[in-house]
């Protein structure tokens, strides 16, 4: 009983510490939380790599997160829609509502692709501002860190100097490992994929791959058989050399299509993921170029 | 001696000979090292002016980006007058049913709302539209009608208009105007956004469906890891279970709590408590087709306590997800009932378990019942004791296209009257405009 008292006191009392507290929505953004500000920060990270961020729910922890948070570092450009907004409605704080220094918005730095034409949701679960999933391009990350840098400095102005120099460093090796990311990519322009959602658009843009198609038919409605027989049919006269997922995408039509077209299924780390894959964003540019090396060598 | 001299000298001269490598190697060292640091500089440099007209490339690559940008952002400024409209949503819902005696009020229980489980055929149901955005830097607005058909006369209700505040800091947030209340789990829910067609029956007997409340709330969020939410409301208002129509004081009180958390990243909780307390005039009566002396003045007082569990395989709840909840409430009533001491007793809880097995289908069950103790004074009235508990067991089975579609099949083994009744409802729920939110 003492030790159950103990424990429930440990949960309710608040924690008192000076780090500027910090609520990212994705492990990326988490991640780059990390680099540009180590300690000075408590950070909180909404969902893991195994979660969908557009499928999210705005549970009691989160709610707890928020309303802690001095600063929200999300992706924006409508990924969250379904819970960030309900999240900010529910915290009963003020700091960080759209507008104030503590809501950051990683899209609103990056220019953003795949723009819909046409916003009806006929096309599926589209964005009217464009795709979000736009860290996969090592040169968003580059310039978000910029910005975010500077969002740091000026909630935690006791700590400025740290996260310029921190800025510094990051940049420099941000810089030489883009270098060497894109020499690689070298060998992989125009090889061809299919994706199981548009989670890699950026990706592709970057090193220049050749997207043929995507399991989903439209954005966010899960991959039909009548669309997956369609796709068999006209993937098979030049397969592509494999059909990329995220961690949190169902594996059966990755699976399904993959055997029949006999390439390979593959799933690309996406983000930052503490369970099994790249702990930063450096091992996380890495680990996706070797995957699609490994992918590229095997064609060969 | 000789000889000795010139060892001596041998060894001099070959003394210097070695003394002039050493020099000669000092100097080459100091040579290679020289060169060395200048290729490094020189190496450094090339990188650092390499580097700058990456830079100055990507700079320029940045510059033409965010121009592309920018006039993409001012152009869709420009070009929509009515960036300032609120998000609209729209819930379209119809329903087919298959009922047999139906019923309008529990065996027991003085009945508020639109009970039961209607009449058999179709049914266009309530249809909403709702406003919300922003009012400025302090508050947010939210406005739904309901959209009914009522033998052939479309009837619109205010189903809710509230405000809120954004920037109370330390986790308060203030509403008033007409909100769902926050007692309970299910309540603050929209009915379209239920796993079930209907509520369970102790929502029915005890808060008429659903307490939609006139008044302010306030709730207050602790700053700790654990999610700890308390709130108050004070309302007015003459929606069941408050009774009075008068503006002047409030009639009803609520109190609420609720903490939740995570357990790893497959699991997570939230347990609530509730106490709900009313002033009763004059409940009953004509206005639910009873004699009009049967009417209830009193004090009304509900206890509940909920909880929900939700699962999905590391919190991934995309194919698979499965979502436990339920319910228990008690209710106390003192006061006068057509003239006579009343000193009732009700209770009622609910149980349901929804599993989602496959992306897009989903199946559940829900077992409900309601209890009345009203004492044997008031045989003959609507009051009377039923003896035995009213209670449905249901099951439904879902297929939803994208999040914003739901076809419902649901079957209702319902016992609420002394024979028990099998009912069959479908049922479409789409929703069109603003994206809704996923709440827990």
């Amino acid at each position: 009983m003492k030790g159950l008292i103990t424990l429930l006191l440990l949960l309710i009392v608040p924690l008192s510490s000076d780090a500027l507290e910090v609520f990212a929505c994705e492990p990326e953004w988490g991640a780059l939380v990390r680099e540009l500000a180590g300690d000075n920060a408590n950070l909180t990270v909404a969902i893991t790599a195994f979660q969908d961020p557009h499928r999210l729910q705005a549970r009691p922890s989160l709610i707890a997160a928020t309303r802690r948070a001095e600063l929200l570092v999300c992706t924006g450009a409508d990924l969250e829609i379904g819970w960030l907004p309900l999240l900010l409605r529910r915290a009963g704080n003020p700091d960080i509502q759209p507008g104030r220094p503590g809501h950051f918005m990683a899209a609103d730095y990056v220019r953003k692709l795949e723009i819909p034409a046409l916003i009806d949701r006929s096309q599926g679960d589209i964005h009217p501002q464009g795709n979000p999933h736009i860290h996969l391009n090592p040169n968003n990350i580059s310039r978000i860190a910029d910005k975010l840098a500077e969002r740091l400095g000026a909630l935690d102005p006791g700590n400025g100097s740290d996260y310029i120099s921190r800025l510094q460093g990051f940049q420099i090796r941000w810089e030489t490992a883009t270098m060497g990311w894109e020499e690689r990519g070298e060998s992989l322009r125009g090889l061809r994929l299919v994706t199981h959602h548009r989670g890699f658009s950026y990706l592709a843009d970057w090193l220049d791959l050749d997207i043929v198609a995507t399991l989903e038919r439209k954005p966010g409605i899960p991959p039909s058989a009548a669309h997956l027989a369609s796709l068999l049919e006209q993937l098979s006269p030049n397969p592509p050399a494999a059909v990329v997922r995220t961690p949190y995408a169902n594996e059966r039509p990755s699976l399904w299509l993959t055997e029949r077209l006999d390439v390979w299924a593959l799933r690309l780390p996406y983000t930052v993921n503490d369970a099994d894959g790249p702990a930063d964003l450096f091992a996380l540019f890495d680990m996706t170029l070797t995957a699609l090396e490994e992918v590229n060598n095997e064609r060969l | 001696m000789l000889a000795l001299i010139l060892l001596s000298t041998g060894t001099l001269h070959a003394q210097g000979l070695s003394g002039e490598v050493a020099d000669l190697r000092q100097m080459l060292l100091e040579m290679k090292n020289d060169y060395e640091s200048r290729i490094a500089g020189l190496e450094s440099r090339l990188d650092r002016a390499e580097r700058s007209a990456r830079s100055a490339s990507r700079s320029a690559d940045d510059a033409v980006e965010i121009a592309e940008q920018t006039a993409i952002d001012l152009t869709a400024g420009a070009s929509s007058p009515n960036t300032y409209n609120p998000a609209i949503g729209v819930v379209l819902v119809a329903r087919y049913a298959n009922v047999g005696p139906g019923w309008e009020d529990i065996p027991g229980f003085i009945p508020g709302g639109d009970l039961g489980p209607g009449s058999s055929g179709l049914s266009l149901g309530e249809s909403e539209l709702n406003l919300n955005a922003n009012i400025d830097s302090r508050f947010f607005g939210n406005i739904t009608f309901a959209l009914g058909d009522e033998d052939g006369e479309t009837e619109i209700a205010l189903e809710e208009a509230w405000i809120q505040t954004t920037s109370l800091s330390n986790g308060l947030t203030l509403l008033g105007g007409r909100y769902f209340s926050g007692i309970g789990y299910l309540n603050k829910f929209h009915i379209h956004a239920d796993d079930f067609a209907d509520r369970p029956l102790p929502y029915q007997a005890f808060l008429g469906g659903q307490y939609i409340a006139d008044g302010l709330q306030l709730r207050w969020i602790a700053p700790t890891p654990l999610f700890l939410e308390v709130g108050a409301e004070l309302n007015w208002g003459s929606n069941f279970p408050s009774t009075s129509n008068s503006a002047t004081s409030p009639d009803l009180w609520t109190l609420f709590s609720h903490v939740g958390g995570d357990i790893g990243l497959s699991h997570s909780w939230q347990l609530g408590l509730s106490y709900l307390s009313a002033d009763v005039v004059d409940r009953g009566g004509e206005d639910v087709g009873a004699p009009p002396a049967e009417v209830f003045t009193g004090d009304s007082d509900i206890t509940g306590l909920d909880f929900v569990w939700k699962w999905a395989p590391d919190g991934n709840s995309t194919v698979q997800n499965f979502k436990f909840q339920g319910e228990y409430f008690s209710r106390d009533e003192r006061g006068v009932f057509a003239g006579l001491p009343y000193d009732g007793d009700q209770d009622g809880w609910y149980l349901q378990g929804i599993w989602q097995f496959r992306q897009g289908w989903r199946i559940g069950y829900r077992h409900d019942e309601v209890d009345a103790d009203n004492g044997p004074l008031f045989s003959g009235t609507i009051l009377e004791d039923p003896g035995r508990s009213s209670a449905r067991d249901s099951f439904i089975i879902e297929w939803s296209a994208s999040e914003f579609s739901r076809l419902r099949m649901q079957f209702i083994d319902d016992r609420v009257l002394d024979e028990s009744d099998s009912q069959i409802l479908l049922q479409y729920i789409m929703s069109i405009g603003a994206h809704g939110a996923h709440e827990f």
